[in-house]
């Protein structure tokens, strides 16, 4: 048999790695649990990040590079970051030829915005709707390798696991077609997981129904790596829902908008007659230099301490304004409406209200998890981007854990997502050239058997818990204490309210057992694998004795001093020896300024407890599924750092 | 406020079976819509006359109408149930799979005939490599916001449910793929594919079947000028066909 490379999910990581892979005269079978078109990268709305300067601002991808690794507290692989960053504009072109229809400048050139954590326009959009159009375009690609018979879809297809031999190397996996229900395995020399992020491990979240992040959970309890699961990124503005947060993109404050509450907490009148001298945009007032594009955790955290902790929000509930109208953003309605409307449309559509007139209702939800499978980057020997601890066994998109460290900046997951599925897809390439033994057949066998048993069990799953219910609860705790703000002892209770959610998916009633299309089947297959997810993101959560990024854990946060007495971290010497050691040890040359001279006590203070925890915690968080215990095991990698050194992540 | 909701659902246990109609009554909750409904219902299975039955199937992913997922008829009316709200609705709100597609179970059907309606006419630009070729051509503003409504096509497939001229009797490729077949003959790297586009529009099924109803723009959630793509594709084609004629 020719090799073949098995891609599972059609997002724009599926979807990049295998133009890549058949580009390369490979063939590749593609799974996917909707028809690619409706995965959920559809959902993006802002944009894509890349340093192109095509506004004569001096951008440039070193600088974008710099903004990903401070945005992110330092918790990324340098080297990895940069050839994004350095690919980013190319990226860009690449998309442009695809036929993507970016917005254009009167010039017919690229049109960019700015997004949160920078001070460069560095995204480019097609109105509210990039994602869609970026999607649409790679779609479109695809097609054209299905008719030249190097693609060949399984759409409607649940991956269920990976086919390891004893190496243990990747021979394939097993899926089952949801239509029927029939269970298959399908061999390959290596497999590329592209199955997005795990939002409905937290009930409701701004993610698609379909990110159950039961794919990556099967191939953690196979082994894999799963990293950095406790950085989860809170959106700070989705519009709050029944059925799910929608979000409202980061491109209505990259046009202006502003985010506040009125500064009486028992205002009455409606927010358009509220003037400017009666609001507090909180956010322009604590960083005046990046007000409302201050980065997404900065953002969250203030909108949810203003709501939880001072009780100052609408009408006492959890929820601010963000106004974005013609007279607040200081852009004229028509050209609000060409670059927003999508975004517009979901908030008349669902919630009823004019945007253009009313300030939008909003409230942080979750979002985006920067952790995933471990594909990573080997300080030793051979160094396989994208690939996985087992051989053959690669992820890219937003299921693995690389370029977003302890914080994603918005519009860099589309970035991430085609450069990680591109190189994915070239590396698999490499690594089927020497992958030459042949796998023992009975692998196949056991593997599928394995499978079919487990389906049996859920089958005859009729006791009397409600499988809905289950995971509704799972949602409401991941949410309530495994979010915004973590205190140990809340994730001590939610470590043991996850063991009695697996203990009662035990007592499930599957209210249905018929095979057709058996949409419960799937949900509680899927509830099994969230429940299994919860825990390394919790337990990674509850280890992490410190705040970094979107990991904010009460009573672990160092108090930044105010800003105009900080002085520079480069005058500190316990700075300077780390810097020191992290160069000696990545070969890196880092540039440090001169020492100026003395810094103040404070900063002093401020300095020491910040590298300590550095040398603690700059590391990546690795779970490895234990069989038959609670929770994971938990071991902590060095992060690469060739490009600069970390320093205090402080935004004025 | 009504306290409760009454859906009526059209029922079917899998392809080629007999469809069959179930009631249900779910509590009211204000912002709802017809997808937070058959949550309600998937989570307690019992019809308005107390009998326990199969949760409903059906396909739901962005709930932002961006995905195409959620096609159903709501009320006779070809759209996504996610951004179909109660309280806009008549009660009570029947639900039906679309009937131009064949039924998976329930509310879910098989558009794969859309995609492979793409194929047909070769819906994408022609590219040398994904490796760095600098940047595509420039575009000006109007061009860009002119293909722009037409990208915005997520194959829900409201346009062909709402044809007459799709049918069970008509190889009719339908409003989706017309509409993109103009939008890629206007890329201009796509443009070089025209012809073969127009090839694929000759004889059974192509532009020229088109009845001229006009609901597909009337059902368009994304109120893509489909008639005008009709229109312009109807002229682009007769222009190959003269033009083919003398170089024969
Ligand atoms: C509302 C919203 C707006 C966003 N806006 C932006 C933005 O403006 N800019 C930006 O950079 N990022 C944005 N993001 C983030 C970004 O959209 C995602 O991170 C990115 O789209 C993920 O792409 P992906 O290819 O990794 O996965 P997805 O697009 O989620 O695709 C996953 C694929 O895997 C398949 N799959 C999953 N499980 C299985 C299984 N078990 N078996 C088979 N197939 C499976 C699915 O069918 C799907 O095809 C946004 C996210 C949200 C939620
Ligand atoms: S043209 Fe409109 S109605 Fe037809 S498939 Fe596309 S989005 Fe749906």
């Amino acid at each position: 048999m020719p090799k073949r490379v098995i891609v599972v999910g059609g997002g724009l990581a599926g979807l990049a790695a295998t133009i890549r892979i058949a580009e390369r005269g490979i063939p590749v079978d593609l799974f996917s649990v909707v028809p690619v078109k409706r995965s959920h990268s559809v959902c993006a709305q802002g944009g894509i990040n890349a340093a192109k300067n095509l506004k004569g601002e001096g951008d440039h991808p070193d600088i974008h590079t710099n903004d990903t690794l401070f945005g992110g507290e330092f918790l990324a692989d340098q080297p990895l970051v940069q050839g994004m960053c350095r690919d980013a504009p190319a990226i860009i072109d690449l998309l442009d030829r695809m036929g993507v229809p970016f917005n254009r400048t009167a010039e017919g050139n690229l049109d960019f915005r700015r997004f949160g954590g920078t001070l460069y326009n560095r995204t480019a959009f097609c109105g509210a709707t990039t994602g869609q159009q970026l999607m649409y375009a790679l779609d479109e690609q695809v097609r054209r390798f299905e008719t030249l018979g190097l693609v060949e879809k399984y759409e409607h297809w649940e991956f269920l696991s990976l086919v390891l031999d004893n190496g243990p190397k990747t021979r394939g996996i097993t899926a089952m077609n949801i239509w029927d229900r029939s269970i298959e395995v399908f061999k390959a020399n290596a497999v590329i997981l592209c199955t997005g992020g795990p939002g409905l491990v937290f009930g409701k979240s701004t993610n698609s129904t379909i990110n159950t992040g039961a794919a990556a959970a099967r191939a953690y309890q196979q082994g894999v790596w799963y990293a950095n699961g406790e950085f989860i990124q809170v959106h700070p503005t989705p519009i709050p829902g029944a059925d799910k947060l929608r979000l409202i993109s980061e491109s209505v404050r990259g046009e202006g908008g502003r985010i506040w509450v009125p500064k009486n907490k028992d205002e009455k009148r409606a927010p358009q007659d509220i003037p400017d001298s009666d609001r507090d945009y909180f956010l322009e007032r604590k960083y005046p230099r990046y007000g409302n594009l201050v980065p997404r955790d900065v953002a969250t955290r203030e909108i949810f301490n203003i709501c939880v902790v001072d009780g100052r929000g609408i009408g006492g509930k959890n929820i601010v304004y963000l106004d974005v109208t013609p007279e607040r953003s200081g852009q004229p309605a028509d050209v609000l409406e060409r670059k927003l409307g999508g975004v517009f449309e979901i908030y008349r559509k669902f919630k009823g209200d004019d945007p253009l007139k009313v300030p939008m209702q909003i409230f942080p939800g979750m979002h985006y998890s920067m952790g995933g499978l471990w594909a990573g980057y080997e300080d030793k020997g051979d160094m396989i981007v994208q690939m996985t601890n087992i051989p053959g066994t690669f992820a890219a998109g937003e299921v693995d854990f690389q370029y977003h460290g302890a914080n994603r900046l918005g519009a860099n997951s589309l970035l991430s997502c085609i450069w990680g599925g591109l190189e994915s897809g070239e590396r698999s390439v490499q690594w089927i050239q020497s992958d030459t033994a042949e796998a023992d057949s009975d692998v196949y066998g056991s593997e599928l058997k394995r499978q079919v048993e487990f389906a049996e069990k859920i089958e005859k799953l009729d006791g009397d818990e409600n499988a809905f219910k289950i995971h509704d609860e799972l949602g409401e705790w991941m949410t309530n204490y495994c979010s915004v703000v973590r205190k140990n002892d809340k994730l001590d209770e939610l470590s043991a309210k996850i063991n009695e959610l697996e203990e009662r998916f035990h007592r499930i009633n599957l209210s249905d057992t018929t095979r057709s299309a058996n949409k419960t089947f799937g949900f509680v297959r899927a509830l099994w694998d969230m429940i299994q997810l919860a825990r390394p993101i919790v337990k990674g959560a509850r280890i992490r004795d410190e705040s970094r990024g979107a990991h904010y854990k009460d009573g672990f946060d160092l108090q930044k001093p105010e800003s105009d007495k900080i002085g520079e971290a480069s005058d500190h010497q316990g700075y300077r020896d780390l810097c020191a050691e992290i160069a000696e040890k990545w070969g890196a040359n880092f540039e440090l300024p001169e020492k100026k001279g003395d810094i103040s006590p404070e900063f002093q203070e401020y300095m020491d407890k910040w590298v300590e925890k550095e040398r603690r915690w700059n590391k990546t968080t690795i779970a490895e599924y234990k069989p038959g215990t609670d929770g994971p095991e938990l071991s902590f990698r060095d992060v690469a750092m060739t490009v600069v050194p970390p320093r205090p992540r402080i935004y004025k | 406020m009504p306290e409760k909701i009454t859906v009526k659902i059209k029922r079917q246990d899998g392809p080629g079976r007999e469809p069959y109609w179930q009631t249900f009554e779910v509590p009211y909750q204000p912002n709802m819509n017809v997808i937070s409904v058959l949550m309600e219902i998937r989570a307690n299975p019992v019809t308005a006359d107390g009998k326990k039955t199969t949760p409903p199937s059906w396909d739901d992913a962005c709930l932002e109408e961006v995905c195409g997922s959620c096609s159903m008829r709501v009320n006779g009316v070809a759209r996504q149930s996610c951004s179909a709200l109660v309280d806009q609705l008549a009660q009570p709100i029947v639900l039906e799979p679309f009937s131009k597609f064949p039924v998976i179970r329930d509310l879910m059907i098989d558009r794969s005939s859309m995609f492979e309606a793409l194929k047909r006419v070769k819906a994408w630009n022609p590219l040398d490599g994904t490796y760095d070729l600098g940047p595509g051509p420039r575009v000006d503003p109007e061009t860009q916001d002119d293909m722009y409504k037409y990208a915005e096509c997520m194959t829900c497939g409201c346009c062909l449910e709402a044809c007459p001229q799709v049918n069970e009797n008509s190889p009719f490729i339908g409003a989706a793929a017309i509409g993109q077949t103009y939008l890629y003959n206007q890329q201009p790297i796509g443009k070089a594919l025209m012809d073969e586009r127009l090839e694929a529009h000759m004889g059974p099924g192509g532009v020229g079947d088109c009845g001229n109803a006009q609901n597909c723009v009337r059902v368009c959630p994304k109120d893509i000028p489909l008639t005008t793509a009709i229109a312009a594709l109807g002229r682009q084609l007769t222009w190959y066909s003269i033009k083919s004629f003398f170089l024969r």
